[in-house]
């Protein structure tokens, strides 16, 4: 049996949206910017999908920019914002359990004279709104925080944060990393005072290499691609426009029966849980309610290293991720894990497990039953 | 301009009756290289030379640098062919070479002809001097020494002219398949692959045995190791890859063997395993990537009792290495990079915090007599899982 429990690292691309890129490959192949025919056809995909987008977010379609996938997303909004913006201020906020594509960027623009404040968590990993508030100055020019935190699954108090942001300073610009969060959640970057939305198509059971970004319109923002202007000069270079159609038609489908969904991935996710807590020296990181994703669960399993667990999983044909990859010469600890204090002890023995609304129950009880054999087994043989 | 090199060779020159074979291996091991070289070549083996003929276009750069990797070459000599149209016309055609090779004309030099074609007009002492003459009176800032000379320019006059004068130097060492094989115990680390292209410059064909341990090591480990034998095949030719699934063995001893011992105890099967391989497939020894006192497993203690459970010679040829020298030749021979990617390898997963590094040989067979149950099957089944790979650089 296979069974992929890994959709917050990726997830199948659905037959249709695979169909759907097939055909424009290899018949309506057309550079959406040729005066002629093929072309148009080919930037009619591209309307096609922008408008599918914009709807979903109830945002105007000239507000969405196509991208490579989150991190150039998430690349474009702190660069571009960074470039327009350094004359009225050279500070950021963001937190300490962003995603690399963040906090590498960050560090990139610390390097550049940017003065960048990482907000710590709670135990949950939830941001703290006091410590926003505390972090703001009139220097701010951005505040950066994720929709849904990628290890854990925490959900961040975006609506709030973004009330809080506009209601100190107007001028500050505020970013949300939706990777993880769009499709599992309804996000309105209009209602909730977000300037800028990161979404990245592969995750929600679309193609790899594309993504967006939602820039509202009243946004100053500077591009970090140059070349022949595609996309009004904001990210030249070719449409990628079976990416774009597929990413489309993926969206549509995940706000598809969204409630019905939702509930199923809570019921799954709780159904794992307590099966997974029947297991000794085992704990859950995070919320694990309705006030957490559907999708993610981070277990940490005492005495057991990540790794090993997974490739033993892996054996089983359970695919997992490990909570912060770690080797006998290079460990790479987790920052998130870090910052919501998971003990020492747990940090190389925690497995993130991620569901999408296609996993079945029975998936989930053949993961419990494999989870129950397999962490006494490892437990009998630990380094001394 | 090159259309030939000419490949000259060191050791094998002095190998008397048997020196055939070093030549004929020779010549396989060029074509091997050469197969991963654009365009069309003819290795050609006449009075005592070796060459390698392009039939097409080819890239130079990347000719020279395959041929670096052939065991048994000493030096590289790219060759200039000419037509036998006269001696005038050698003469202006060595004069144009020379120009062409040396832009900066402060040297000496000295030139030797070789006339094998022997009803040429002229004899070899005549043509060392005029083709001498020529040069001196094209740029006059040469100047000729006859015993230390800068460059030495060569003629080799056949049914065609040969002219060199540049020799690159080639690695060294025997052509590989001319001293039998030997078995390879290949972990992810750097210092077996190493130690696997030393012993092949001295003609040593290798095998290579790899053990894994799933759950505790993971595919990518396994590929990185695959990763490894594929670049040391390019000096060694291809190699047989045989991988074994160790972890029943390895938790078979964690459960019997007191823990500071269980590094020692895990080596001496994998050394028992590898040589029953080596056996079965007809290879003369095992050679290790061991070098003395580098970790507590290759204290000459530890060495001892290793070796004690081998019955064939176990060649070690980074015995007298540092660590530093380990690394400058993995560098040179560009496993480095793959062999510091961080993935777990079976040696380190139970390792214990202070392994013995003075291990009594009788205590450690007494300590392994708490296997006798069931380690024969255990060995047997690991042998069963045996998986083998050919790696080919050429693939």
């Amino acid at each position: 049996m296979e069974v992929y429990l890994d959709n917050s690292a990726t997830t199948r691309c659905l037959p249709d949206v695979a169909k759907l890129m097939t055909q424009i490959m290899c018949e309506d192949y057309g550079n959406p910017s040729s005066m002629h025919n093929k072309g148009v056809e080919a930037e009619k995909y591209l309307r096609k999908a922008k408008e599918t987008i914009a709807k979903l977010l109830k945002v105007q379609e000239k507000e969405i920019l196509f991208t490579s996938g989150g991190t150039e997303s998430d690349n474009i909004a702190l660069i571009g914002v960074a470039m327009a913006h350094c004359r009225e201020g050279r500070h950021i906020i963001t937190t300490q359990i962003e995603h690399p594509a963040i906090l590498q960027t960050c560090a990139f623009l610390e390097e550049q004279g940017f003065q960048i404040t990482y907000l710590p968590v709670d135990k949950d990993g939830v941001v703290s709104l006091a410590a926003l508030e505390k972090a703001m100055t009139r220097q701010t020019i951005l505040v950066s925080i994720m929709h849904t935190n990628n290890e854990i699954g925490a959900l961040q108090p975006i609506a709030q944060a973004g009330e809080l942001i506009k209601r100190m300073n107007p001028n500050t610009l505020f970013h949300v990393d939706a990777v993880q969060g769009f499709g599992k959640s309804k996000i309105y970057p209009k209602k909730m005072n977000i300037d800028l939305l990161s979404v990245s198509a592969h995750k929600i059971h679309g193609p790899k290499g594309v993504g967006f970004l939602y820039i509202n319109e009243k946004v100053k923002i500077k591009p970090i691609i140059f070349g022949g202007g595609q996309q009004k000069g904001m990210r030249s270079g070719t449409e990628n426009v079976p990416g774009i159609a597929g990413m489309a038609l993926a969206a549509e489908e995940a706000y598809c029966n969204f409630d019905a969904k939702m509930d199923y991935l809570y019921s799954i996710k709780q159904r794992f849980i307590d099966g997974v807590c029947k297991i000794e020296g085992i704990k859950i990181n995070g919320k694990t309610g309705r006030d957490s994703a559907p999708h993610v669960v981070s277990v940490s399993v005492q005495g057991v290293r990540s790794e090993v667990m997974l490739h033993a999983l892996e054996d089983k044909g359970i695919y997992v991720s490990a909570g912060s990859a770690c080797a006998s010469n290079k460990p790479s600890i987790s920052a998130t894990l870090k910052a919501i204090g998971v003990e020492k002890q747990f940090l190389d023995s925690t497995l993130r497990f991620s569901f999408s609304a296609y996993t079945t129950e029975e998936e989930i009880d053949y993961t419990l039953q494999q989870l129950q054999t397999i962490i006494p087994m490892l437990r009998r043989y630990v380094r001394k | 301009m090159y259309k030939s090199f000419l490949i000259k060779y060191a050791e094998i020159g002095v190998k008397g009756k048997n020196r055939y074979i070093f030549e004929d291996r020779l010549c396989d091991q060029i074509r091997y290289a050469l197969e991963r070289c654009e365009g069309e070549f003819e290795v050609t083996k006449t009075q005592g030379r070796i060459y390698v003929n392009a039939l097409s276009e080819f890239d130079f750069d990347e000719v020279v640098e395959n041929l670096k990797t052939v065991f048994g070459i000493w030096g590289i000599c790219p060759v200039v062919k000419l037509e036998d149209e006269g001696f005038e016309t050698l003469a202006r055609e060595v004069v144009s070479y020379m120009d062409k090779v040396y832009p900066d004309k402060n040297f000496s030099f000295k030139v030797e002809t070789r006339r094998a074609r022997k009803n040429y007009p002229k004899e070899s002492m005549e043509v060392n001097a005029d083709i001498g003459a020529a040069l001196l009176q094209a740029f006059p800032e040469l100047s000729v020494d006859v015993h230390k000379p800068d460059v030495m320019l060569h003629i080799e006059i056949r049914e065609k002219i040969f002219v060199y004068s540049t020799v690159i130097p080639g690695p060294g060492g025997l052509p590989i398949g001319t001293n039998g094989k030997g078995t390879l115990l290949l972990s992810g680390g750097i210092d077996s692959p190493v130690a696997g292209y030393m012993i092949s410059k001295r003609g040593v064909k290798i095998d290579a045995v790899y053990f894994h341990a799933p759950p505790y090591t993971s595919e990518r480990a396994k590929q990185k190791v695959v990763d490894l034998a594929k670049i040391v095949s390019k000096y060694s030719g291809p190699i047989n890859l045989h991988i074994i699934n160790f972890t029943d063995i390895q938790l078979y001893i964690y459960e019997k063997c007191p823990h500071d011992e269980l590094t020692i105890i895990m080596r001496r099967y994998m050394m028992r395993i590898a040589q029953h391989i080596a056996q079965q497939t007809g290879s003369l020894g095992l050679i290790t990537g061991e070098s003395i006192g580098q970790v507590a497993s290759q204290t000459m203690q530890s060495l001892m009792a290793t070796n004690d459970v081998c019955t064939i010679p176990v060649y070690r040829p980074l015995i007298g290495f540092d660590k530093e020298d380990i690394v400058d030749v993995s560098k040179k021979i560009d496993t480095y990079e793959t062999s510091i990617l961080p993935y777990e390898d079976c040696c380190t997963i139970f390792v214990a915090k202070h392994p013995v590094t003075k291990p009594n040989l009788n205590v450690i067979r007494i300590h392994e007599k708490n296997l006798e149950e069931k380690i024969d099957e255990l060995v047997q089944a690991a042998l069963d899982t045996d998986e083998i790979i050919e790696v080919k650089w050429n693939d």
